[in-house]
Parts: C-alpha cells; sequence; structure tokens
C-alpha cells in the first residue's frame, strides 16, 4: 500500500503537477543548488496560497518525494477522511495539531526529522494576504532547537497569492518566482534564530523581479 | 535504403523540406560542438553558450515537431506559446487586485483567436483581438469598481493581446494556406521558411556580439543588427524560390523587410523590459531568457510575412 502511493505519488508529480506548474503557472526558480538533497532539513517559506505547497513540492527531484512532507494543519487539512487520505497519501503531508496545546505538536515534526526526512514549513502558519509577509510563528525555532542537526533552506515564494489568494476560488495563472536562500542551522537562541529566518527570507524577497500588483 | 526513403516520405512532404531540417540539424550540431569548445577557452564569455544552444534544440524539437504533425498541432502549440508569452507579460506589467477576471479573459482570447484559425474563418481571427477582446477586458475592468488605473491596465492587457496573440497568430493563418497554392513543401515549407529566417538573424546577432563585443548584450550593437538583417533577408531570400511561391522580386522585397520587423519586435520588448525593470521576461529558457523575449522578433515579422506573401501569391487570404 505504502509502495503503490509513493508511485502514484511520483507518478502524479512528473506527469501532471510538475508539467502544470512549469506549463500552466509558470515558476521562475532561483538558487536551486541551495535545495537540501538529503535530510534531514527543513525548507521554511512565506505562505500566501494553497499554490505554496504545489510550488515547493515541484522543486525536488521525484526520487526525493518519499522525504519530502509539507507540514499541514490537522484542523484544516485533516478534517474529512477524503481530504486526510488525499493529504497524507498524494501530498505526504505531516498533519500537526494546532489546536490542542496539551498535546506535543512537534513530536510528529520531530520524529519526521528524525529520519532524516525534509519538512516544507511555512513560518507565518497561515497563508494570510496576498503578496504580503505576516508574523512568523516560532513552532519552527522550537522544532530546530529539537533536531539541531536539521538545516534550514529559507525560501521566498512571490506570486501565488495573485494565482490564488486566500478566500477567492478564480484560479489566475501569473509567472511565480521561488527563490531558494543558502541554508543555516540552529543558532543556539530561539529570539536570534527567528530573526535570521526573516531577515533571510525578506533579503530574498529583493532578488525577486518586481511585481506590479497595485 | 528504399525503407529509410519511405520512411522520410512519410514524416516530410517534400525532399526539400527534410533537406532543409537536415540543415538546421547540422547548425545545432556546430553549435553543442561550439558549446563544447568555446567555455573551455573563455567561460566568462561563453558561459551561457551551452544552455542557449540545449534550449535551441528543444525549440527546435517543438516547433519542427509541430510543423511537421500538420496545421492543426501547429495551431495547438502556437496557442500554447502565445498563452506562456500572454502569462509572462501581464505578470511583469501592472495590473491591479482587482483585475483577475479581466486576465483570466485575456487568457480566454487566445483560445477565442485560435478558435478562428480552426474554424478556418480569416475574417473572425481578423476583428477577434483588436475589437471584441478589447471591449470584453474594458467592460471587465471597469466593473471593477476602482476608478484609479482602469485606463492603464486596459492599455496594458490590449498591447500583451496584439503582440502575443494577434501578431504570433499570424503564423498559424499561414499554415491554412491549401497546399495547392503551394510547392511540394505545402504551409510546412511556408512557416519553416520564416522560422528559419527570423531566427537565423536572432542567432547571426548573438555570433557577432560574442565574438566582437562581449560586454554588451545582444542585440544592443549596430554590427549586431546589420548581422541579422543580412542574415535574416539572406536566409530568406535564398530559400523563397523552394519553400514559398513568391517570384525574386518578391521574396527580396518580403525578405529585406522581415528582419526590420523582427527588429522592431526586439526593441519594443526591450522598451518594456527596461520600464519593467528586469533583463528576462522570465527564466523558461535557459541561456535565452522568457517564451516573449525568444518570441517577440518573431510575432513582430509574422503579420508582415503573412501580409506580403498573401498579397503577392495566395488566392486563400
Amino acid at each position: 500500500m505504502a509502495g503503490f502511493a509513493l508511485m502514484l505519488r511520483r507518478l502524479l508529480l512528473v506527469l501532471i503537477l510538475r508539467p502544470f506548474a512549469w506549463l500552466v503557472i509558470g515558476v521562475d526558480v532561483r538558487g536551486r543548488r541551495n535545495l537540501p538533497a538529503s535530510g534531514p532539513a527543513i525548507v521554511a517559506a512565506n505562505h500566501n496560497s494553497h499554490i505554496d505547497t504545489l510550488l515547493l513540492i515541484c522543486l525536488f527531484p521525484s526520487r526525493l518525494l518519499r522525504q519530502v512532507r509539507p507540514v499541514a494543519a490537522a484542523d484544516h487539512f485533516f478534517k474529512t477522511p477524503l481530504s486526510s487520505w488525499f493529504a497524507r497519501h498524494v501530498l505526504g503531508a505531516l498533519p500537526v495539531e494546532r489546536a490542542n496545546a496539551r498535546r506535543d505538536m512537534l513530536a510528529g515534526c520531530e520524529a519526521a526529522l528524525k529520519r532524516g526526512e525534509i519538512l516544507l514549513i511555512f513560518p507565518e502558519g497561515t497563508r494570510g494576504e496576498a503578496e504580503e509577509l505576516g508574523d512568523f510563528k516560532t513552532g519552527i525555532a522550537r522544532l530546530a532547537e529539537r533536531a539541531p542537526d536539521a538545516a534550514i533552506t529559507p525560501v521566498y515564494l512571490q506570486g501565488a497569492g495573485r494565482v490564488l489568494p486566500r478566500g477567492s476560488r478564480l484560479f489566475t495563472p501569473f509567472n511565480c518566482a521561488v527563490i531558494v536562500g543558502e541554508p543555516f542551522t540552529w543558532c543556539g537562541d530561539r529570539k536570534a534564530f527567528m530573526t535570521r529566518l526573516r531577515a533571510a527570507i525578506e533579503a530574498l524577497k529583493s532578488d525577486a523581479p518586481p511585481l506590479r500588483w497595485l | 535504403m528504399e525503407t529509410a526513403g519511405a520512411g522520410l516520405s512519410a514524416v516530410f512532404p517534400s525532399p526539400a523540406l527534410a533537406l532543409g531540417y537536415s540543415g538546421v540539424v547540422a547548425l545545432l550540431l556546430l553549435g553543442t560542438l561550439a558549446a563544447a569548445l568555446l567555455p573551455r577557452l573563455d567561460p566568462a564569455r561563453f558561459a551561457d553558450l551551452p544552455a542557449r544552444v540545449r534550449t535551441w534544440w528543444i525549440l527546435f524539437a517543438v516547433a519542427g515537431g509541430a510543423l511537421l504533425a500538420g496545421w492543426a498541432v501547429f495551431t495547438l502549440v502556437l496557442a500554447a506559446i502565445s498563452y506562456i508569452a500572454v502569462r509572462e507579460f501581464v505578470s511583469l506589467a501592472p495590473t491591479r487586485k482587482e483585475d483577475r477576471g479581466a486576465v483570466l479573459f485575456v487568457y480566454a482570447s487566445v483560445a477565442i483567436s485560435y478558435g478562428a484559425v480552426f474554424a478556418d474563418s480569416y475574417a473572425a481571427f481578423l476583428v477577434i483581438a483588436p475589437i471584441y477582446i478589447f471591449v470584453g477586458a474594458a467592460v471587465l475592468l471597469s466593473l471593477a469598481g476602482r476608478p484609479e488605473g482602469f485606463l492603464t491596465t486596459a492599455g496594458v492587457l490590449q498591447f500583451g493581446v496584439i503582440v502575443c496573440v494577434y501578431f504570433t497568430g499570424h503564423l498559424a493563418l499561414l499554415m491554412r494556406v491549401p497546399a495547392e497554392e503551394l510547392g511540394p513543401s505545402g504551409p510546412a515549407g511556408l512557416v519553416f521558411l520564416v522560422l528559419l529566417a527570423t531566427q537565423a538573424g536572432g542567432v547571426a546577432d548573438y555570433v557577432v556580439q560574442t565574438l566582437a563585443a562581449p560586454d554588451a548584450a545582444p542585440g544592443t550593437s549596430l554590427r549586431g543588427r546589420l548581422a541579422h538583417g543580412v542574415v535574416s533577408a539572406g536566409a530568406f531570400i535564398a530559400l523563397a524560390p523552394v519553400f514559398s511561391p513568391l517570384q525574386t522580386w518578391q521574396a527580396v522585397v518580403v525578405g529585406i523587410g522581415l528582419p526590420v520587423w523582427a527588429l522592431c519586435g526586439d526593441q519594443v520588448v526591450r522598451a518594456m523590459r527596461r520600464e519593467l525593470g528586469v533583463q528576462s521576461t522570465s527564466l523558461l529558457l535557459p541561456g535565452h531568457g522568457g517564451a516573449l523575449d525568444r518570441l517577440a522578433g518573431l510575432a513582430f515579422a509574422a503579420p508582415w510575412c503573412f501580409h506580403m506573401i498573401a498579397f503577392f501569391a495566395l488566392e486563400r487570404y
């Protein structure tokens, strides 16, 4: 079952998702060599649209797909049995329970990093306003602290908020830019870590093509 | 040998077109050899040459394959290219948050315009983009409920439709010329001629520019433009007797005009890039830039070639 699901995911990536991302949406990737070639690793990106996850997954070669795990809110993506099956087996998503404060929210992510997986995390925690960078939640710093050997790769995504902004059902293709920055590791201090992550993603923003979206 | 000959004639409408394709393959092989050797001599100057040649192979495979597959496949491929060019354009040009519906309508204009080519209606093709798409987009923009930026966005969207869909679509119309009106190579030969002449100009510009003035970008020096014009016009005039119904003097007129229009296209898209502050319209074609960068010259030359060939030699249009 797991082997079949993985094969399905790889076929889906190569035959549908990637051609869709490259030809229908249009994605320009800069700094591709900064992407992790193996886990444990965390890819941290800004979040504006459901398209973001698609863009990040399409960056990786299909042989790495087994290790690539988008971290997704359990209360949103694992609500119904169907969406749960889709999120888990097609996207390979890792559920995080945002609402349940009593349970250890990060245990699943930590275990995945121990297994050498690559986590895709949106530190904003939610999609927010189109093409604007919101506040970062500190969960990623606590996770990095617990898995200090995981490299953190900052990524700036531009344009997905135009393609499918929060609250819109009108899918409108626009070219997107994915800018991958140089990876860094846990620095020993949560606050310094968060400052560094935010500064890294904001610096990548200046490498993106100008966005004339008035 | 006989089976090889039969196979060739099944794929190519004429031996001349098979020879034309062989010529392009020979040039690409030469380019591949250059891309393997030159970067070793001068890594900085020829840094993008390998990627550029690799992309040329892909472009040749797509365009060449589509031509041989007939007008329907060619029209679909050209529509896809128009779509990508429009998307690159609206992604860079200024649009408003409220205008996503109008942008979607502009994408639909690609399907509507090429639909006219499928319906074999030249008259419909001629009026759809400049009149009906223009009106539709303007009305959708006016419904955005935001007064400022209306005129700018209406102008921006129409610019994109005219260059990426209307101009470019003329190539698909050329593919619909009845074979009886043309020589043995048929409409595929005619479009091959236009593609070869425009693209050879770009290659000549690149070669002269890289060898003579490596600091300046291709398409920015007088020397490069002269090379573009001479090679492009020369290729058209030399090959027109084989692939087109034009008489020699007519081929000279069309051939001299062709690079002038192509250079106008490069000039206009360069002005656009300058205003928008980008080096290329996207990174889709490694070594070249975006689809619109590569398409600009061809798009501007397409109506000229179409109108003049139709005027001189075609009953159909």
